[in-house]
């Protein structure tokens, strides 16, 4: 590990094992419940897939029959399976005859259990085989692609219509960008359901749906094969379908995905232990469907003060990192989140934003940080804007960040031009390689300003740590430690979607997922 | 040097030289023929002796153009009439000085990020304990109850909320202007508001990015605020106009 910043290894350590212990007490009863988005999810990895005559998306008819009959407690496979050996029907049939009424769920026998789950554990092996046929597909497309240089170009399209935002996905490739973010509608993380089909319409993007994902994956497969490059496709893995949403990312081939442990809890007021439940699901899916995720700390610097409150990113890190772990995701995977949002007016802001970038490099030098633009202080001045955005770039490049999201210089203005994007790109470009071995170049001086400021953060995040073991994370998030925004335990949407699971509860799909975790590699990490 | 307001032109380098720089793009690949459509685009603009100073190929069938020229046009200064919110922003302690002396009770408010609009930073710049650019936010303010209600809360539960905790004045940020949503968005507030018969018993104030007082007034709220605004802005309007309507 690099250690520029002469960091306290103790420090280090201290940090990393409170926030473990703080991940070990959530998961004291996150493996307790289920939620309704998680049983939908499963019913999705099983081919589940379209809307009744109202709409409704079938995965959503089924769990929530089985949840009105107290049903969803014993896992919706173990139902599923029942159903598919009594009636000869497969998934989709059955879901179809649930929405059309022709099907009871409480009519559904009780068979012997063994019966049932011999064809349990097989449908779950069967979707799990396509999603590992999907990552092997990748890791294909990948290997003949031309070498990735980092920090990978991310940018985003939100044009509002999918077969928009596939043409202008495809042009940011073409221009140079290796990751495209397909922002979704701003309402779609409180939708307690997936939309279906293409989708064109919704503010600040469209909606995710599945088939929006294949469009957009299609046309950038294209880009692809005209530039030798692999194209990441990211979607948003939050919200109130954080399984669902994974599920369809891993079948589709998306790469990355934002999916943060705690996001949905500050930002979307959604219920703490539905979030918790369901990140924990959702990121065993990512884990296994090998896509890597982006967590969200930047968050964080956008409502609470970057200055000040730059060290509560660094222990959220660490507790996303925790929680992570235990979803059988590898550093690896980790793109956790940080942001370039100190206020620009500050004398030596450029100083403390590489301290706080660098240090998050050393902590977690095999995760592949994400590095957010400037938002928060820059105004429709595009051309100060443009300025601002350059010195996020060298720092990116000073400190060795992997995943760029670039900021566009008409932020605070509107959702970004075509040529947005070009000039994002070409800012990018330019630095990066005007400036690609500075890093290598420079050492901080001793006790200097960014070591000590470096130093400070550290010791301010595992204060911070012990606290919140002390507490509780929920407490923690009732007391406002993070951004500066208190959530009550009992509050938030969703939290009637969480149900405890029976002690017969079925679902095979966790096993399989966390298998791969046994297995170490030469240093004795899961794999 | 003599500036005509009644004929006010742009200025580059010289008084009415009426120099512009504008940047674009067209879905045509580039080339000559874009160069030149995109020349002829800023003729029609009306520019005149427009120079395409840089044409960038965008890839997929987009180019991009920096584009200069002169525009003929000259408006009337002169004749301008904006209407202005007529108070000049009081500090932090003047406001808590001006409640305790004038309105002798607590100001409360209720702000919101309204409809789908996730984006909260405008309302926590405003709001929250913390403020922006060291001025300290509503909930920061001695003699003011905040209710900061967050993100994507729906028009009617904003105003429900207002009505419960006996708000003075209703703040309500809009940040997200794709296909004009906010319009629409702020439009249904003050409408939801009329229908129930509130619309008077409480100030209503918009503000976002793209939000100017002229906009606000036009869609009957009584006030609005843009970029740079800071919570004492906000909280001299409030207080001087509860004091003005007393």
């Amino acid at each position: 590990m690099d250690n520029k910043l002469n960091l306290d290894r103790a420090t280090i350590d201290g940090a990393r094992a409170t926030a473990s212990r703080i991940a070990d007490q959530l998961h004291g009863w996150i493996n307790l419940y289920t939620t309704t988005t998680i049983e939908r999810a499963v019913a999705r990895l099983l081919g589940v897939d379209g809307v009744d005559a109202a709409g409704v998306p079938l995965p959503n008819v089924l769990v929530d029959r089985l949840h009105e009959k107290g049903l969803l407690g014993h896992g919706l496979l173990s139902w599923l399976a029942r159903a598919m050996l009594s009636t000869g029907r497969n998934a989709q049939e059955i879901a179809e005859a649930v929405a059309e009424g022709k099907l009871d769920v409480a009519a559904i026998p009780m068979l012997p259990e063994e019966k049932w789950r011999e064809l349990g554990d097989r449908l779950a092996a069967e979707a799990a085989a396509k999603i590992t046929a999907r990552r092997r597909e990748r890791e294909q497309m990948m290997a003949a692609a031309a070498p990735d240089r980092k920090p990978l170009l991310y940018v985003i399209v939100a044009t509002g219509n999918i077969y928009e935002d596939a043409v202008q996905a495809k042009a940011a490739a073409l221009q140079g960008a290796d990751i495209i973010a397909v922002i979704r509608h701003t309402g779609q993380s409180l939708l307690d359901y997936v939309p279906y089909g293409p989708t064109t319409e919704g503010f600040g993007g469209t909606y995710a749906t599945q088939e929006n994902f294949r469009i957009v994956r299609r046309s950038l497969d294209e880009a692809i094969k005209e530039t030798g490059r692999y194209i990441r496709l990211v979607n948003y893995c939050s919200g109130l379908c954080m399984p669902e949403i994974a599920a369809m990312g891993a079948l589709e081939r998306l790469d990355m995905m934002l999916n943060d442990a705690m996001y949905g809890i500050l930002f979307r007021d959604i219920n703490m232990r539905r979030t918790l439940i369901d990140q924990h699901f959702s990121r065993m899916i990512n884990g296994f469907a090998g896509i890597v995720i982006n967590t969200g700390e930047d968050n964080y610097l956008t409502t609470a003060d970057a200055y000040e409150k730059g060290y509560t990113v660094i222990a959220s890190q660490f507790i996303n990192e925790q929680l992570a772990l235990r979803s059988g995701l590898r550093e690896e995977q980790m793109g956790l989140g940080h942001a370039f949002e100190i206020n620009p007016a500050l004398e030596d802001g450029l100083l403390m934003e590489i301290a706080q970038a660098q240090l998050c490099r050393e902590l977690f030098p095999r995760s592949p940080l994400k590095y957010m633009p400037p938002t928060k202080h820059v105004t429709g001045d595009i051309f100060s804007t443009y300025l601002i955005n350059g010195m996020f770039n060298l720092v990116s490049i000073i400190t060795g960040q992997e995943i760029q999201l670039l900021g566009m210089l008409t932020e605070a203005i509107h959702t970004p031009f075509i040529s947005d994007r070009y000039l994002a790109i070409k800012n990018a470009g330019y630095i990066f390689n005007n400036a690609r071995h500075l890093g290598e170049e420079i050492t901080f001086k001793e006790q200097g300003r960014i070591q000590a400021r470096a130093a400070v953060l550290l010791g301010q995040a595992y204060s911070l740590l012990q606290e919140i073991e002390k507490i509780g994370l929920e407490e923690a998030l009732e007391r406002g430690l993070f951004a500066d925004i208190k959530r009550s335990r009992e509050g938030g949407k969703g939290k009637d979607g969480v149900v405890p699971k029976e002690e017969d509860y079925y679902n095979p799909f966790p096993d399989i997922f966390l298998r791969r975790c046994h297995i170490k590699d030469d240093e004795g990490r899961a794999c | 040097m003599k500036v005509d307001l009644s004929k006010v032109k742009a200025y580059g380098d010289t008084l009415n030289d009426g120099a512009v720089q504008l940047s674009f793009t067209l879905p045509v690949p580039a080339g000559d023929e874009a160069r030149e459509a995109a020349r002829q685009l800023a003729l029609k603009m009306g520019l005149e002796t427009p120079a395409v100073t840089e044409m960038a190929d965008l890839g997929a069938g987009f180019s991009f153009f920096v584009v200069y020229g002169r525009c003929p046009h000259t408006v009337d200064y002169a004749a301008i009439k904006i209407p202005k919110r007529e108070h000049e922003a009081m500090s932090f302690e003047e406001v808590n000085e001006f409640v305790r002396a004038e309105l002798k009770k607590k100001v409360v408010v209720a702000a919101a990020c309204t409809g789908t609009d996730a984006h909260t930073v405008g309302i926590d710049a405003i709001v929250n304990m913390k403020g922006y650019a060291g001025e300290y936010g509503l909930e920061r303010y001695p003699e003011f109850e905040a209710y900061n209600l967050g993100s994507q809360v729906p028009n009617a539960e904003l105003l429900a909320r207002a009505v419960e905790h006996g708000a003075d004045a209703v703040l309500v940020s809009q940040v997200v202007t794709q296909k004009n949503v906010h319009l629409e968005n702020l439009t249904e507030l003050i409408e939801l508001a009329e229908a129930e018969g509130i619309r008077d018993r409480m100030l209503f104030i918009a503000g976002g990015p793209r939000i100017s007082h002229e906009l606000a007034i036009e869609l009957g709220f009584d006030a609005g605020f843009g970029p740079g605004t800071l919570p004492n802005h906000v909280a001299s309007f409030i207080v001087k106009e509860l004091a003005r309507r007393k």
